[in-house]
């Protein structure tokens, strides 16, 4: 199997993945949506009968009156297609069909910070934001991990690796979004130095807003570094315990080239791809993971707007999230295999 | 690869601390959740959501032991229940007395006081209560009549300091102090000396005279309250919910979640890799592409979808759980199998023409379960960490007192900023430490079950 192959099978397996992802969301969703949109006709109907009262009068009896506004409430029903039921082929081929072209439609009840309802413009608001948190937290993380990590297992079983790994356990075992709170709790209440909601009071319009939206996303930045990096540093020691029992670096070793130099270029070269792998993969799982993390710093991301969604139970919003989430999760993951494969080819073989 | 023997593992196990350490945590544990569901009363756990359950604890107040900890002791709550009583009857008419004594021994004022009784009496008697301070002073707080009844009733009553009647009382007793009282409260004045204002210090007798006429009265129930800002082990919360034992029921909830989920996804992921990887061919390409479907969704927004859109309820939450977390178990199973399969004994007892079901249960799966039992243990603590962050978000099971539930509700009355430390600090520590025992005991068996396989 060559390479062309493997990514073309890749390939049509995620995009099965991403139909089977939309196909339950909307199976999921459906009828409370299909409840949510009926409701929302009857009261549109209603209230712009009650804001025009010629309408009202026009007619001699009341059951007249009512046969009228049920009749336009079935007719704009079934302008929107909501006569057949959701589950019916059509309707689900139309919802997915449009998702798929990323015509996500409108919000119920949420919008953009500058009022937009249309959750393209809500989405394309709230991700940079979030890329901005999780990413420099990913990449910081990485950073750290790799080079504690290279220390510690160059030295196994000297104080620093059980300093490194049991941190390591110890850290991965508390919640972040707990730490959160902890964090919040000692930098915004005990000692006031960060604020404790990480949304920036004034309008993004404002030419200080981008000063403003770092200083707020100092804390949880911390937060996500302090939690992450010992997990990471722990991965990063178990691969160069392995390599640095390798033959080759043993005869470096003989050859008299310094200690230094052979952890940071010779040893993590070779530890490389199962790295790059979990890096490709940890940069979209804190896309996935920020739902919690953004909900306690109120950092105004795609998690929190995925949880306020949830709040109010505005349903577009909420496939129109998961789909973007899914999106960047399979594409992750598809570098990570890609990555693996490149750098090992047994996998290209299939065994 | 060799089947490690159970004895074995127990050998190796025994050698390693951090095994040990994992064991005690969660003995611990085990024995708390045992305490726990003998000592606390179903009732308790009924009435988590209740607020008028909990009507006679403090709001959001401090762990007693803080106390120990600072030079300015904080006002502890206490609740009253056993009274001296006594009664008498001169003619037609009887008293019943009860007598609380308060020692005041605290450097703030308290926050209220709270006498709730229950009496059963005929007619129409008068209520009367007063308070002996340590210097000697009696204060006059209250004279009622409870309402008219002529036939024996049972009447339930809760008087607070706030009443206007107590007020005005003391207000009455104005000359007996040396500064205004008007604009204050009546514990206020209560518990200070009588001429700079400030914290006197001693006991107090609160006394409580039920006087009837030609009736037999009686105090049922009878109980002083002296709000604090300092209660119980772990302080309550802004709904007055005594925090320890939400914390203790915490425990059990947290070991069913963990365990249920690990074992549950563990066996369905072990069951599914091996049968995939003995029929091999098509059913394993079939089923390994079904494998890489559920890999590929995000779990979280999906178990949030779930939990909105079908159940919330922790049963169903669990099940959730398991559908997220067989997958990985599946994919090294199967490799397992792939290689289990072409030991000559598999190969032998296929000819013999035993089922496929026999030889995957008899001989592939017994291999494979040392591996299982370390995956299970090292599964527990994503499983409590997923569930306390879906409950954390408002999407768990309202009616369990979750550790999740628990932070979720501190998050909501914004414990954090508050610096309401007690309501967010313990349920977190008690998460992790939940987690490190199994993360402990799972990295032992790992290291002991591994080096083996890797041998191979």
């Amino acid at each position: 199997m060559g390479l062309k192959k493997f990514i073309g099978i890749r390939l049509i397996t995620m995009f099965g993945v991403l139909m089977a992802t939309l196909l339950l969301t909307v199976i999921l969703v459906g009828s409370n949506m299909d409840i949510i949109l009926k409701q929302g006709i009857s009261f549109q109907v209603r209230s712009e009968i009650t804001e025009n009262p010629a309408i009202a009068k026009s007619f001699s009896s009341v059951d007249e009156f009512e046969s009228f506004v049920q009749d336009q409430i079935e007719q704009r029903r079934k302008a929107l297609g909501l006569d057949t039921p959701w589950y019916s082929p059509q309707r689900i081929g139309v919802t997915m069909y449009k998702i798929l072209i990323l015509d996500f439609g409108r919000a119920s009840f949420l919008t953009s910070d500058s009022g937009s309802s249309d959750i393209r413009d809500i989405l394309l608001e709230k991700l940079p934001r979030t890329i901005l948190l999780f990413t420099t937290a990913t990449l910081i993380i990485s950073v750290i991990g790799i080079y504690l990590g290279a220390l510690a297992g160059s030295k196994a079983g000297s104080k620093i690796d059980r300093l490194t790994s049991t941190f390591a356990v110890i850290s991965s075992s508390f919640p972040v979004w707990w730490i959160g709170m902890i964090m919040i709790f000692l930098f915004a209440f005990v000692y006031q130095i960060f604020p404790a909601r990480a949304t920036p009071l004034i309008p993004p319009s404002d030419p200080g807003y981008i000063a403003a939206l770092l200083y707020h996303m100092t804390l949880p930045l911390i937060t996500l570094v302090l939690i992450g990096f010992g997990s990471w540093a722990f991965l990063v020691r178990n691969f160069m315990i392995g390599i640095m029992q390798e033959d080759f670096i043993t005869a470096k070793k003989t050859m008299g080239i310094s200690q230094k130099k052979i952890i940071y270029s010779h040893a993590l070269k070779n530890a490389a791809p199962p790295i790059l792998t979990i890096l490709a993969l940890s940069l979209s799982g804190s896309l996935g993971g920020a739902i919690i993390t953004e909900a306690v710093f109120d950092w105004p991301g795609m998690g929190r707007l995925y949880f306020e969604a949830i709040t109010v139970m505005d349903l577009p919003v909420i496939i129109g999230a998961t789909y973007v989430l899914t999106v960047f999760f399979l594409i992750s993951i598809f570098i990570a295999d890609l990555l693996y494969g490149y750098f090992d080819p047994r996998v290209k073989t299939g065994q | 690869m060799s089947a490690i023997s159970t004895e074995e593992i127990k050998r190796e196990f025994l050698k390693s601390k951090m095994g040990l350490a994992g064991i005690g945590i969660l003995a611990i544990l085990v024995i708390t959740s045992i305490v726990t569901v003998i000592i606390i009363p179903v009732d308790t756990f009924k009435q988590w959501n209740n607020p008028s359950y909990w009507i006679s604890f403090p709001k959001t107040s401090t762990p007693v032991w803080v106390n120990m900890l600072t030079f300015e002791k904080i006002p502890e709550h206490q609740i009253l229940g056993d009274p001296i009583t006594s009664s008498e009857r001169s003619g037609d008419i009887s008293v019943v007395n009860h007598q609380f004594n308060v020692n005041f021994d605290y450097d703030d004022f308290p926050n209220d006081f709270i006498y709730e009784f229950t009496a059963k009496y005929s007619g129409s008697p008068l209520l009367q209560m007063s308070v002996i301070r340590p210097d000697g002073m009696e204060l006059d707080l209250l004279s009622t009549s409870l309402p008219n009844s002529k036939t024996t009733i049972i009447h339930s009553e809760r008087i607070f300091s706030t009443d206007a009647s107590i007020k005005k009382n003391l207000f009455l007793q104005k000359e007996q102090f040396g500064f205004p009282i008007d604009k204050m409260s009546s514990e206020d004045i209560i518990f200070s000396n009588s001429q700079l204002h400030g914290i006197q210090k001693g006991n107090y007798i609160f006394l409580v005279n039920l006087y009837g006429v030609k009736a037999e009265n009686e105090i049922l129930d009878s109980r002083l309250i002296i709000g604090g800002k300092a209660f119980g082990m772990m302080g309550t919360d802004e709904l007055r919910r005594d925090l320890a034992i939400g914390l203790l029921l915490g425990t059990p909830l947290a070991l069913f979640i963990g365990l249920a989920v690990a074992i549950g996804s563990v066996v369905m992921g072990l069951l599914y890799g091996v049968y995939a990887g003995f029929k091999g061919k098509k059913t394993d390409e079939a089923m390994m592409r079904l494998n890489d479907v559920v890999y590929a969704l995000p779990a979280l927004p999906f178990l949030i979808i779930l939990a909105v859109t079908i159940s919330n309820s922790i049963f169903m939450m669990v099940g959730f759980l398991m559908l997220f977390g067989w997958v990985g178990i599946a994919k090294v199973s199967r490799s397992m199998a792939l290689q289990i399969k072409t030991k000559g004994y598999v190969e032998a007892s296929k000819m013999m023409g035993q089922k496929n079901s026999k030889i995957i249960l008899r001989h592939i799966v017994p291999q494979l379960l040392p591996y299982a039992m370390a995956s299970i243990a090292i599964s527990v603590p994503a499983a409590i960490t997923t569930e306390a962050g879906l409950s954390f978000l408002g999407l768990g099971d309202p009616t369990f007192p979750t550790w999740g539930q628990i932070l979720h509700d501190a998050n909501i009355y914004g414990a954090a900023p508050r610096g309401l430390w007690w309501w967010i600090a313990p349920p977190g520590v008690m998460i992790a430490i939940t987690g490190l025992a199994f993360v402990f005991i799972g990295n032992a068996l790992d290291s002991i079950v591994n080096p083996k396989l890797k041998k191979q």
